[in-house]
């Protein structure tokens, strides 16, 4: 009886994920559209977590979004103020929100607008600043705070007024479509930025800001490979939310870290973190960097793996290893491991090498346990302290007591309810 | 006995599962061997083995 309700609700939770429609709906800002926000919230990746408990990178971030936002003046303030208490943090996804590394919102970024529209729910994130010295990695000088002051004035004002004319774009397809031209969405994402270039450009030249603020804005886009996975991220936030509250689903629907902890949550245990220290990432160094600079696993980016793309699809974007190591045929052995701990297979993300079979989509916590594989996750990685940046890219995965302590409290449960 | 014998006087072939190294010493030998990644459920942690039957 208890193997039948669990097999109707992983499906079920399966089917709410291939019928997800995302799609990008426009840009607004953080304190007007993402729900409870307040000019004193600030939003990191991750669980939950406190100042005094912040690794050296989100404390980074939280000190350069202070000083962005005009709260601090610099270094010395911005730590005094997030000290006081005044500031409220609170985990992006506790927002409908998802944040890349350290995944800091404040209310006056910029984001992305998507809407699932197959459940009707949303999900926000930041626009992608670059690669190195950017604040999502921990820097906070002087040309992190330009920069974003840029995206705020600029980037986000154009993109903005394009997507109203373009009108909604389907996201769907597009994840689709990068997935069969070599991206993952996570790590990769060069077909996915130029595709949302050609989707955007026609409609860039029509907004009326000055052709040199036009063409900066392309030419942002265009150099900064990552620029679309900001958009990835939230179609996987909006496909995997309505999972929530799925009775005895034994599907993962989160998977997050804060630079200090792993958190995992369960469709069946509604929104409760499973936690555990993150892991160091094994990959490839910057020169002149080591594992010894590394700080902890970071960022709400495996997001993608959740859903099925990333780490999971890597067998179709075999040049990812020259950014986070290993060989391509490791990145097809990631993925065929894969199917091993999940539901199903994606419906429209497909990997044309693999005869187009959908990715591995709909992690088990039950088959993660049984067999002993933990989720793949590619990832970046930022120096250890705050104000560095990027020092490498690599692959991670999630500590098993995440899983451990949730099919411990799934079972306790199912106790509570008399189902044994 | 005597079939053991009579087994070992054949062609073999094996499938090897647990240690890897027993079937890379095989295939070095030329002999026919497959090898099975398996492992014991919950990777042998009893605790979480019994969780998973209950579910079963």
């Amino acid at each position: 009886m208890i193997q039948e309700k669990i097999s109707k609700a992983n499906n079920e939770a399966l089917n709410k994920i291939v019928s997800a429609q995302p799609t990008l709906m426009g840009i607004g800002k953080a304190l007007d559209d993402i729900p409870g926000m307040t000019e004193k919230t600030f939003l990191h990746a991750g669980p939950p977590v406190t100042w005094e408990n912040m690794s050296g990178p989100l404390r980074g971030a939280i000190i350069g979004g202070l000083i962005y936002e005009g709260l601090a003046s610099n270094e010395e303030d911005a730590i005094k103020l997030a000290e006081s208490g005044e500031i409220t943090f609170d985990s992006c996804h506790h927002h409908n929100a998802v944040g890349p590394m350290a995944g800091v919102v404040t209310p006056s970024m910029p984001v992305w607008i998507l809407k699932n529209k197959a459940f009707g729910n949303y999900a926000y994130c930041t626009l992608n600043e670059g690669l190195g010295k950017v604040l999502r990695y921990g820097a906070y000088s002087e040309e992190v705070i330009e920069r974003l002051n840029w995206i705020q004035n600029s980037l986000g004002p154009v993109l903005r007024d394009a997507l109203t004319l373009a009108g909604e774009i389907d996201l769907k397809t597009m994840v689709a479509q990068v997935i069969q031209m070599g991206d993952d969405g996570h790590n990769r994402n060069k077909a996915g930025t130029s595709l949302l270039i050609r989707e955007l450009a026609p409609y860039i030249v029509k907004t009326n800001y000055t052709d040199e603020v036009k063409s900066e804005v392309l030419k942002f886009m265009h150099k900064n490979d990552h620029f679309f996975l900001n958009i990835t991220m939230p179609v996987c936030k909006c496909t995997m939310d309505p999972l929530e509250d799925i009775k005895y689903s034994t599907l993962v629907y989160t998977m997050a870290r804060n630079g200090t902890e792993f958190g995992v949550r369960v469709a069946g245990l509604g929104n409760r973190w499973f936690t555990a220290p993150a892991e160091v990432i094994d990959g490839l160094y910057f020169p002149g960097y080591t594992m010894e600079d590394a700080n902890r696993d970071i960022g709400d980016s495996c997001i993608t793996e959740t859903t099925g793309i990333g780490g999971f699809a890597m067998a179709g974007a075999p040049a990812i290893v020259q950014f986070v190591g290993g060989t391509p045929s490791d990145a097809l052995n990631y993925t065929m491991s894969m199917y091993e701990i999940t539901e199903g297979e994606s419906g429209s993300y497909k990997i044309p090498s693999l005869d187009f079979r959908g990715t591995p989509t709909g992690i088990d916590i039950q088959k993660v346990i049984d067999t002993g594989i933990r989720p793949i996750i590619n990832t970046g990685i930022a120096h250890k302290n705050p104000g560095v940046g990027q020092v490498g890219a690599g692959l991670v995965r999630p500590p098993m007591k995440c899983f451990e302590d949730a099919l411990e409290a799934y079972v306790n449960m199912l106790e509570e309810e008399g189902l044994f | 006995m005597n079939k053991i014998n009579e087994l070992f006087n054949k062609e073999i072939s094996v499938i090897n599962m647990g240690l890897e190294s027993f079937y890379t010493d095989l295939k070095k030998q030329d002999v026919k061997a497959i090898h099975v990644d398996w492992r014991p459920p919950a990777g042998g942690n009893k605790k979480m083995a019994s969780l998973l039957s209950r579910l079963k």
